[in-house]
């Protein structure tokens, strides 16, 4: 569909990741290596996710319809549970990576600690790049030419939509992530199992394509309430945002600092 | 059609005859309009299989026809064509570009349109011993091969080409035995020209070998000149003989010229046609001839269906084919039944044929009471017909070629890239003006009669053809041909001289060409892909502010989860 929907997806789908990218992470080049790190867990969880897939479409019957769509249900739970064990994987690794990092800082005081947020956010920022891409980039390619979805009676508003649920998911990953190492610090178990059975939902969602406004309604809802959820426990507060927002800010800083 | 590629390749008129240049007597093809030498700078297909023309059309019913009388709504259905080729401008320039050669494989951009004539003799002549033999005198019986239209594939030439050279073919093969036993004094020449479509390679090429001693006879050995052009009847019955007006004026010219159209005249007697003169005040018609006639004023005559202008509705068109020429089969007949058909078009052509191989006869210095033993055969007449324009993968073909290059018959191509028509007349030639005898396939395979002979392949060629399949058996019984049948390089002599801004000689090219191909898609409007861009920019714009003011006040914003400091 021309350069023009190539730019305009690929900024509709990359556009937070890239903010947040150029603001938070671009400076330091431990947090880089952390988001990459992130990154490739995830990589390798699909990885394997996708081998298994392959070898159970070549012993399946290519030629049952129903036994191909079980197939592919099955592909994308088995690829979700995947994602969030190496989740789990990353998580343990950074702790142990914790004392580490501590001895061969020469700083005193801790470079980054997994309790703080910045850490949590960008392993789940590292997974949602990595997964966004996968999601989206072959879309973008061919929307560089000329023409459109729908000579086959598809919709045209593939692109587009394509990209609204890619940036969906890398934001969801972010809120994940954060969410997700919350709860293991904290040893709450039933709030990792609410993220691993939101991603399921998520993943699920997207069997109502082509009706996209079944699909991408339902996930923007759990994404604004994954938000709320990883504000609260990132350690935001409704006072935090009417403080933020009313400019009372400098003020807070300095009675916080006195009370100290 | 195209207007007869007169006006450049007439002979240079102004030098010869002021009066008669640039086509100011006679406009040949009023009808024809120079379509295809017009130059268009995007691509044109034509599509023939129903199945790829049945999608096109169902995506245009499906997208793009208008309901109710309101214009189509987006997402349109689209096509994209591409023919992409390589050569620009003008043969000059694309030669030129050929001979840049900056890498280790040089890309060609165009090529030299080329192929080959074919001819044969009535006596054999040795055709290693290049340039003029001595008391030799020839007749040369010419025809043209070739034919094109506004696409390349399609092309069949029913009524420009094909019905000349079918005629001199009947009429070679009506000649065979006559001009065995009572051998006439002068040789007969039958040359079959390829490239004359394209301002007459074929025939310049062979007056330039001649001119340069580099064929078998030269231009002091040719007596005169039968050219047989369009000759398809449409129902008048009558044909023209046409001839050089600015040669007659000598008066040995004149007087060869008159003793040739009277033997055509007298040899038309009895048959169903008429002949009459052209008049004396027109130049002669594009032809071979003229090519001739450049080099030495030779006297000849072209025999023609029409009298003033073309007759022909569809000179160099598409729809020239065997509809045009009437040659139709009763429906509800096989292949074979089609094949052994005789029509009456090819009944026709036949009294055509032998009226040409009379007259030729004659000319050549045959008795004339020998005329009524020269009859030219309409089962073979009807069935080159069928071969050349309906189907050329049949079953009399398929006898006469050699087995590799059976694959190579298919559906009818009758332009100048195809050597098909070459190969086939070729073949076609050696069977009906040679015989069939019995040596071994490798003897016969390296041009020689036995494992001694080293003479015999100067003066004739040996071809091993495929033959047919006896009734009970499905494997054929090849056979060895033996005639006199030759192929001559037809290149436009421009090219040896390396000018290619010739006013001389031919100077075309075909252009070198990458994938040929189309693809449909719908496309959606202008409006929707540049919301979709808007979308994108305010996108990133209002994530890289919300992040910018998140990440400045991140401190207070989570400021419970922080670890004291």
């Amino acid at each position: 569909m021309t350069a023009a929907v190539f730019f305009g997806c690929t900024f509709i789908a990359f556009g937070p990741a890239i903010a947040l990218f150029l603001f938070t992470i671009a400076r330091e080049p431990l947090r880089v290596i952390f988001l990459i790190a992130g990154a490739f867990f995830w990589l390798v969880s699909l990885l394997l996710s996708s081998l298994v897939w392959f070898i159970s479409v070549q012993i399946s019957n290519k030629d049952s319809a129903a036994q191909q769509k079980g197939l592919l249900i099955f592909g994308v739970v088995l690829s979700v549970l995947l994602q969030e064990t190496f989740r789990f994987a990353y998580y343990k690794l950074l702790k142990k990576a914790n004392e580490g990092l501590l001895a061969l800082s020469q700083e005193e005081t801790m470079p980054i600690s997994i309790r703080q947020l910045a850490l949590r956010y960008m392993s789940g920022l590292g997974f949602g790049f990595m997964s966004g891409a996968f999601s989206v980039v072959n879309i973008l390619a061919d929307s560089v030419g000329p023409g459109t979805v729908g000579i086959h009676g598809d919709s045209q508003h593939y692109f587009l939509s394509s990209a609204f649920m890619t940036m969906a998911i890398i934001l969801l990953h972010m809120f994940w992530g954060v969410v997700f190492f919350d709860a293991c610090e904290k040893q709450r178990w039933w709030a990792v199992a609410a993220v691993v059975i939101s991603h399921l939902l998520v993943s699920c969602l997207t069997f109502q394509n082509p009706d996209y406004v079944a699909s991408l309604i339902p996930t923007y809802v759990i994404l604004f309430l994954m938000g709320v959820w990883a504000f609260y426990s990132a350690g935001g507060s409704l006072r935090n945002l009417k403080l933020c927002l009313t400019c009372k800010d400098k003020d807070f800083l300095l009675a916080n600092h006195r009370s100290r | 059609g195209v207007t007869a590629s007169g006006r450049r390749s007439q002979i240079a008129w102004k030098s010869y005859d002021p009066t008669l240049a640039h086509c100011n007597v006679t406009v040949w093809n009023p009808l024809g309009n120079g379509l295809s030498y017009e130059e268009y700078d995007f691509p044109i297909f034509s599509l023939k299989d129903d199945n790829d023309t049945q999608v096109i059309r169902q995506c245009y019913l499906n997208h793009n026809q208008a309901v109710n009388g309101s214009s189509p709504r987006y997402p349109l259905c689209a096509m994209q064509l591409y023919s992409h080729m390589s050569a620009v401008t003008d043969t000059a320039t694309c030669m030129r570009r050929n001979d840049i050669n900056f890498s280790i494989s040089p890309e060609m951009v165009c090529d030299p349109l080329g192929d080959f004539n074919v001819w044969a003799s009535t006596r054999p002549l040795n055709n290693t011993e290049k340039g003029h033999k001595m008391w030799e005198k020839v007749v040369i019986a010419a025809a043209r091969l070739d034919s094109r239209s506004f696409f390349f594939d399609v092309a069949p030439g029913a009524e420009s080409g094909a019905s000349g050279f079918i005629t001199l073919l009947a009429a070679a093969h009506a000649l065979r035995n006559v001009t065995q036993e009572a051998q006439p004094n002068r040789t007969i020449f039958y040359t079959f020209f390829q490239g004359e479509t394209f301002d007459y390679i074929g025939s310049s090429r062979m007056v330039y070998d001649m001119e340069n001693n580099q064929f078998t006879v030269d231009l002091d050995n040719v007596h005169s000149v039968l050219e047989i052009g369009q000759v398809g009847l449409h129902g008048e019955s009558r044909l023209w003989l046409h001839s050089d007006p600015v040669s007659r004026r000598n008066s040995s010219v004149n007087e060869e010229v008159r003793k040739l159209i009277e033997n055509l005249q007298s040899a038309a007697a009895g048959l169903g046609f008429t002949v009459g003169e052209a008049g004396f005040s027109q130049p002669l018609p594009p032809s071979s001839f003229q090519r001739f006639l450049r080099a030495r004023q030779i006297p000849g005559v072209v025999i023609e269906n029409h009298q003033l202008n073309f007759t022909n509705r569809y000179y160099e068109s598409m729809y020239d084919n065997a509809e045009y020429l009437n040659v139709s089969y009763p429906p509800n007949l096989t292949p074979e039944e089609q094949l052994k058909f005789v029509t009456d078009t090819a009944k026709a052509l036949t009294e055509v044929a032998t009226m040409v191989a009379r007259a030729l006869y004659v000319q050549a210095g045959g008795a004339e009471n020998q005329q009524d033993n020269i009859n030219a055969d309409r089962q073979i007449v009807s069935q080159m017909l069928y071969g050349f324009l309906v189907r050329s993968n049949n079953s009399w073909f398929q006898q006469l070629i050699p087995s590799d290059l059976t694959s190579h018959l298919s559906k009818l191509i009758l332009n100048y890239t195809s050597s098909e028509p070459t190969l086939l007349v070729q073949y076609l030639l050696a069977n009906l003006t040679g015989s069939a005898i019995n040596i071994t396939q490798e003897n016969c395979q390296n041009q020689r009669e036995d494992e001694n002979d080293k003479e015999s392949k100067h003066m004739f060629t040996y071809m091993w053809v495929q033959g047919a399949a006896p009734p009970n058996n499905t494997k054929r019984e090849g056979f060895c041909v033996r005639s006199t049948v030759r192929l001559s390089r037809a290149v436009s002599p421009a090219f040896e001289l390396r000018d290619y801004t010739s006013k001389d000689y031919s100077t075309w090219t075909e252009s070198r060409w990458k994938s040929i191909k189309g693809r449909i898609f719908l496309v959606a409007s202008h409006e929707l892909e540049m919301l979709t861009l808007g979308v994108g920019v305010g996108v990133l714009l209002a994530s890289l502010l919300l992040t910018y003011i998140i990440s400045s006040k991140a401190d207070i914003l989570f400021s419970s989860g922080r670890e004291p400091t």
